[in-house]
């Protein structure tokens, strides 16, 4: 292809474009046609008006890309090239061949289509997400029976550790956080109460709002964010590794031994960890107020059986279990979806955690009402 | 400087604590060959290519890639030797986050930000048909390839700045003997048209006898030949010996018709 159209004449030695003789533009490029001069190269090119001849005489290096430039340009507007050296004829060639219509980008329609499309996609996900997650129940549930049953199957060592991660783990920060919380709101309570010289009662306020809501809402926050999140991220990455289709090959049920250690694990520790949050948020109120309102403990234990009925503990522990149950649910069910790239795993987890919190917080609300309407306030 | 070895490799030492990878290694490989590197499992052969690629830190020793000091380089000054070798991961190792032509345009993108997306797509489309996939292949997620495609998804992105020096960690390990031998033949007219050298880590012998020039055997820690096959097979290391003269080597030998030593 080089050799036959290296016969014109008119291929003076100057650098850039000049008129050649028989009315055509004659582009010439001298050095290396490489990458790095694609795009001025482009551009020039581009600048020039048709016939165009392209002299490659004088090009001691040149590269796919360059060469596709050239290329381009004979295809889409009939230029000659005059002074290839077989190697860049080759080149050329190579690229022609690999010219074909590749799809670079995915379709995407616009407009109002793509927003129908978007929310077309997110109802019907958001449906099979729910249909998914009544399935995931389901299939726990069943997993529950049959451990009932074989008892045998039951895999005490992964509880165990379970048990280690989420409840003993998890001590010192929820101690914490309790503790301060303890002491922000006996702060705050006290700052109020005290215009009306009734700083006796920032001891009910701090009794009744940490045992009755803070402690299990605050330890289920602490533990969707620290265990919930980790559930997805674990099976999600098994999922990728298909370390979860090994498993169900070799007959070992996911359910059994993933997600019935987890479930059992937050539901046993949820109240535990929630006690011993009312417990620190209790030790920081008293402290406060003995440091602060000179309340002796004496008094703040005294005061705090009169006014913290026991309802309010009850409350505060049937709503914990519950609490774990709806974390452990949401972070395996998350991790079951994770499909396909390490990205999704990244998705669920955050999914995971966002909606473990939200349903805790409505469920919070639904119990609250529930236990006022049955009287125990 | 034409005679100078692309790379050059001397008293290589890496290991892992107390286990010694790599004593004394020395290895050149000459501009414009395809040098195949052999050796058992666990021998350091992708320790040794993560070495001159630098990805590993060596305990001791010289790399010289494309003329240039590879050790302690600034980040900076390795980026120019980069941006003129391309590397083909076992497993391809694309961003599983981004389609297939942008794997392709990450590195061309890297380097000369300033070229206009439709040039860019026009690149990634030619270099997507060179490395033989099919067209619609484009716009896949890494996740929706086969091991094959993934693997040519990863020589289009190896090849994407037009490299001297290609490397191929096991390019045809996991592909059915039809896949690895188109893929032979891919590597083999790559090589012949765009001037490349390559550095070939695998175990398929028929890859050996096909595309390499020179084969490379890495036993005891250290480069024991190097040579064309019937070189190797004239020499009496049991590693080599068994390795070439096994059922499979032979077979292999056979095949391509080169003389079996007795």
């Amino acid at each position: 292809m080089a050799d036959k159209d290296q016969i014109t004449p008119d291929a003076r030695h100057s650098r850039g474009a000049e008129p050649g003789g028989d009315g055509a533009t004659v582009y010439r490029i001298a050095g290396a046609l490489t990458i790095i001069r694609a795009a001025t190269t482009a551009r020039e090119i581009d600048a020039l008006a048709d016939p165009l001849t392209i002299d490659l005489s004088e090009i001691t290096k040149m590269d796919t890309v360059g060469a596709w430039i050239i290329y381009r340009t004979v295809r889409d507007r009939g230029a000659k090239v005059v002074g290839a050296s077989s190697a860049e004829a080759s080149l050329l060639e190579q690229v022609a061949e690999a010219d074909r219509p590749v799809k670079v980008h995915p379709d995407s329609p616009g407009g109002l289509i793509r927003v129908l499309d978007e929310l077309g996609i997110w109802v019907s996900e958001l449906g099979k997400t729910f249909v998914g997650l009544l399935g995931f129940l389901g299939a726990t549930l069943v997993g529950f029976a049959n451990l009932v049953r074989r008892p045998k199957r039951f895999r005490i060592n992964a509880i165990v550790q379970r048990f280690d991660v989420v409840g003993v783990r998890a001590l010192g920060i929820i101690g914490l956080m309790s503790f301060l919380i303890g002491v922000v709101v006996g702060q705050q309570g006290a700052v109020q109460l005290e215009q009306f010289g009734a700083e006796i009662y920032t001891i009910n306020l701090i009794g009744r709002i940490t045992i009755r809501e803070l402690g299990t809402l605050m330890t289920a926050i602490m533990v969707a964010g620290r265990s919930g999140s980790a559930f997805a991220a674990q099976i999600g990455t098994m999922k990728i590794t298909e370390e979860i289709d090994a498993m169900r090959t070799i007959g070992v049920s996911p359910v059994e031994a993933l997600v019935i250690p987890r479930m059992l694990a937050t539901v046993v520790m949820m109240p535990l960890l929630a006690f011993y949050a009312m417990v620190m948020s209790l030790l920081g109120g008293g402290i406060f107020v003995w440091l602060v309102l000179d309340i002796p403990p004496l008094t703040y234990v005294q005061r705090l059986q009169e006014v913290v009925p026991v309802t309010d503990l009850w409350i505060g522990l049937i709503k914990a279990p519950v609490f774990g149950f709806i974390i452990a649910l949401a972070g395996c069910f998350q991790g079951m979806l994770v499909e396909g790239n390490s990205e999704e795993v990244g998705m669920r987890t955050t999914n995971a955690v966002v909606q473990s919190i939200f349903l805790v917080i409505v469920l919070d609300a639904v119990f609250a009402v529930f236990f006022s309407s049955i009287g125990w306030r | 400087m034409k005679d100078e070895p692309i790379i050059k490799v001397r008293g290589l030492r890496n290991s892992f604590g107390e286990q010694v990878i790599h004593e004394n290694l020395d290895i050149d490989v000459r501009r414009g060959e395809i040098l195949g590197v052999v050796g058992g499992s666990g021998t350091g052969k992708s320790v040794l290519m993560r070495s001159i690629i630098g990805l590993q830190r060596p305990d001791s020793g010289e790399i010289e890639v494309l003329g240039e000091n590879m050790i302690d380089r600034s980040e900076d000054e390795a980026k120019n030797i980069r941006r003129r070798w391309g590397i083909l991961f076992q497993n391809g190792a694309l961003f599983s986050t981004l389609t297939v032509a942008e794997n392709v345009e990450v590195p061309i993108h890297e380097y000369f930000p300033y070229l206009k997306p439709p040039l860019l797509d026009e690149i990634a489309s030619y270099k997507i048909a060179m490395s033989g996939l099919t067209p619609d292949a484009g716009p896949k997620y890494p996740s929706e390839l086969s091991g094959g495609m993934r693997k040519r998804a990863g020589l289009a992105r190896a090849l994407a700045l037009d490299p001297e020096l290609l490397f191929l960690d096991e390019p045809t390990a996991g592909l059915d003997p039809i896949a690895a031998a188109a893929f032979d033949e891919l590597i083999k007219s790559l090589h012949g048209r765009l001037e490349l050298t390559v550095f070939l880590i695998t175990h398929d012998l028929d890859t050996l006898h096909t595309i390499c020039d020179r084969v490379a055997v890495l036993a005891d820690k250290k480069v024991v030949a190097v040579g064309t096959i019937p070189e190797l097979m004239s020499l009496d290391h049991p590693w080599i010996q068994e390795y070439f003269n096994g059922p499979r080597g032979r077979a292999a030998a056979v095949s391509h018709e080169e003389p079996v030593k007795a």
